[in-house]
């Protein structure tokens, strides 16, 4: 009897987004984007009829127009880094990433909907977007899930290398 | 809002069959009109499907995107009681007669009859089975079943769960499954690619839960319930490939095959039904005020062609001012421009390669309706 399905031959790529497919979308920035602080990264690649991201942006620096099946276009530069799409996007596929949060590090904000959420300072396992186990990175913000923000945000430091595998984590 | 059960007004003027997004923004518009409308629900709690959603929903802020279903339901609950609807819970409808008389029962007590002007069928929709070797098992359910469960009721369904189907029903329960400390050991799913969207697919793979295309369950095994599973590899024509069988360890199978349109009171009615795929199966035949081939009754929602909430409630708005159309509340013009305001945000939702072919199927319903 097997005891975990991922050891079976499968396409692994299944549901999940290559970095080749993800610098085709518009809200995918670039590595220069990414030198001048705390930006979103939008990993939405789909047509599905959806714009709370574009309608929350206090800055206007998300733009899905007309139809609203369109991908959401960010304005690297217009984003202040403020996490507001994060916390609504009902995809949960916008992370916000400062690249140079020091020499070394790169700070990853991630939407997490589980109880209990981790503390500040806490060790946990990065893992990248198949799920598997990267680095250790420590907690630097929990936000609570709010209202208006409508899931749970949380902001680790990986290595700098990372910056653009890391999408999860666990404790 | 009244409960109104031992009380219940006998004459009504539009008595609407399920208390589910679509027959509560129904009886929202309809009552904002005048209309003085009893909703009928066999649950002993309003909302249908709204409250077992614990996830956000897509769409624009018309639709209320980015909150969670539950959420919704609770908005749509508090404007339910600040208006006249009155709401009959427990309330099992077994017959629809053509002259509008309705047959119900309370708490599975005497059979009632109700006379009704108009009526809005809501009944929503009904998971669909898939049969298997060992299919009766305890702990295999409908995908559906396995979130109310947990969502609604608090019980954790089994502790290392196989959901079969990788439509969004499959993709969102099991990461709810996990979300309640559930094992999901993985998503199976008969055919070569992930049916629904790529965001759900993606939250559940960067949470180690693997997606296993071009595969399917043979068998499920156990002595008192299900102890494991056979799953098998299949090729592009969903045909077993042989010796490619192996057997997984697992307390609860999940399956989510699709919906199906919940219509047995519409049969029974003698109405006009039409068989279309993308809509789940046998949908009854409506026109473009979701009114049916019997004259003053009405459906909306799920039963109507198995889409979304988001869209089972504009259809409920819709048939809501139709209905108050119907019975005077509502002039001709004035009926006209809410209805194409409803058109315009139901439209937005069926764009794009999910929406399109549920448009496009909505489209042949219309066009086979000569009424
Ligand atoms: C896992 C899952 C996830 C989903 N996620 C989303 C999402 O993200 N966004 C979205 O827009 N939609 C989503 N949906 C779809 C959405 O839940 C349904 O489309 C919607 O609930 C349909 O509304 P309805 O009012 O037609 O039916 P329902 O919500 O099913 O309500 C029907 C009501 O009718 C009552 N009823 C039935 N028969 C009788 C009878 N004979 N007598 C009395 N009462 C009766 C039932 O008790 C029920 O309360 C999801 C569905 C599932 C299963």
């Amino acid at each position: 009897m097997v005891k975990k399905l991922d050891k079976i031959p499968n396409d692994s790529e299944t549901g999940v987004l290559t970095i080749e497919r993800l610098r085709q979308t518009p809200g995918f920035p670039d590595e220069k984007d990414l030198e001048n602080g705390l930006i979103a990264v939008i990993e939405c690649d789909e047509d599905i009829p959806c714009n709370p991201c574009e309608s929350i942006c206090p800055n206007a620096a998300i733009k899905v127009g007309n139809p609203i099946t369109n991908l959401p276009v960010l304005n690297f530069s217009k984003c202040s880094g403020c996490l507001k799409c994060l916390g609504i996007c009902p995809g949960l596929c916008i992370f916000a990433i400062n690249k140079n949060y020091n020499n070394d590090k790169s700070l990853i904000y991630i939407p997490y909907e589980y109880y209990p959420l981790p503390k500040k300072d806490m060790i946990v396992r990065a893992l990248d977007r198949k799920g598997n186990y990267v680095c250790d990175a420590v907690v630097l913000k929990v936000l609570k899930p709010l209202k208006k923000q409508n899931s749970g945000l949380v902001g680790i430091i990986i290595p700098k290398e990372y910056f653009n595998i890391v999408r999860n984590f666990e404790f | 809002m009244g409960l109104a059960i031992g009380g219940m007004q006998l004459n009504n003027e539009l008595v609407i069959i399920g208390a589910g997004p679509a027959g509560l923004s129904a009886a929202k518009e309809a009552a904002k009109f005048g209309v003085k409308v009893l909703v009928l629900d066999e649950n002993d709690r309003p909302g249908g499907q709204l409250f077992t959603q614990t996830h956000k929903f897509f769409g624009s802020k018309e639709h209320s995107a980015g909150i969670r279903g539950f959420q919704i339901g609770n908005r749509l609950l508090e404007d339910i009681k600040k208006s006249d609807v009155e709401i009959s819970l427990n309330t099992t409808v077994y017959g629809i007669f053509p002259d509008k008389t309705v047959m119900f029962s309370v708490l599975n007590e005497k059979i009632q009859n109700l006379q009704a002007k108009n009526i809005l069928i809501a009944t929503g929709g009904l998971e669909k089975p898939i049969m298997f070797k060992g299919w009766t098992l305890p702990g295999i359910m409908g995908a559906g079943a396995a979130q109310t469960m947990m969502n609604v009721f608090r019980v954790l369904p089994g502790k290392r769960a196989l959901m079969i189907g990788t439509g969004n029903v499959g993709l969102i329960v099991s990461y709810q499954l996990k979300q309640a400390g559930c094992e999901v050991i993985g998503v199976l799913d008969v055919m070569p690619k992930i049916s629904g969207y790529k965001v759900h697919a993606s939250k559940i793979r960067r949470a180690a839960i693997p997606i296993l295309v071009s595969h399917t369950i043979k068998e499920a095994k156990g002595n008192q319930s299900v102890e494991s599973a056979v799953i098998t590899k299949v090729d592009n024509s969903c045909r077993e490939i042989d010796s490619n069988e192996f057997e997984v360890e697992c307390d609860l199978i999940c399956i989510a095959a699709g919906l199906q349109p919940f219509n047995e009171l519409c049969w029974a009615l003698k109405m006009e039904m039409e068989y279309i795929g993308v809509l789940g199966g046998f949908v009854p035949v409506h026109n473009d005020n979701m009114q049916t081939s019997i004259k003053d009754i009405f459906v909306a929602g799920d039963l109507a062609g198995v889409e979304e909430a988001s869209t089972a409630m504009e259809e409920g708005k819709l048939a809501g001012i139709a209905s108050a159309k119907n019975l005077g509340y509502l002039s001709e013009k004035e009926f006209n421009n809410k209805k194409s305001e409803i058109i315009e945000r139901l439209n937005q939702l069926r764009l794009g390669s999910f929406g399109i072919e549920r448009e496009k199927a909505k489209k042949i319903l219309l066009n086979s309706c000569n009424f």
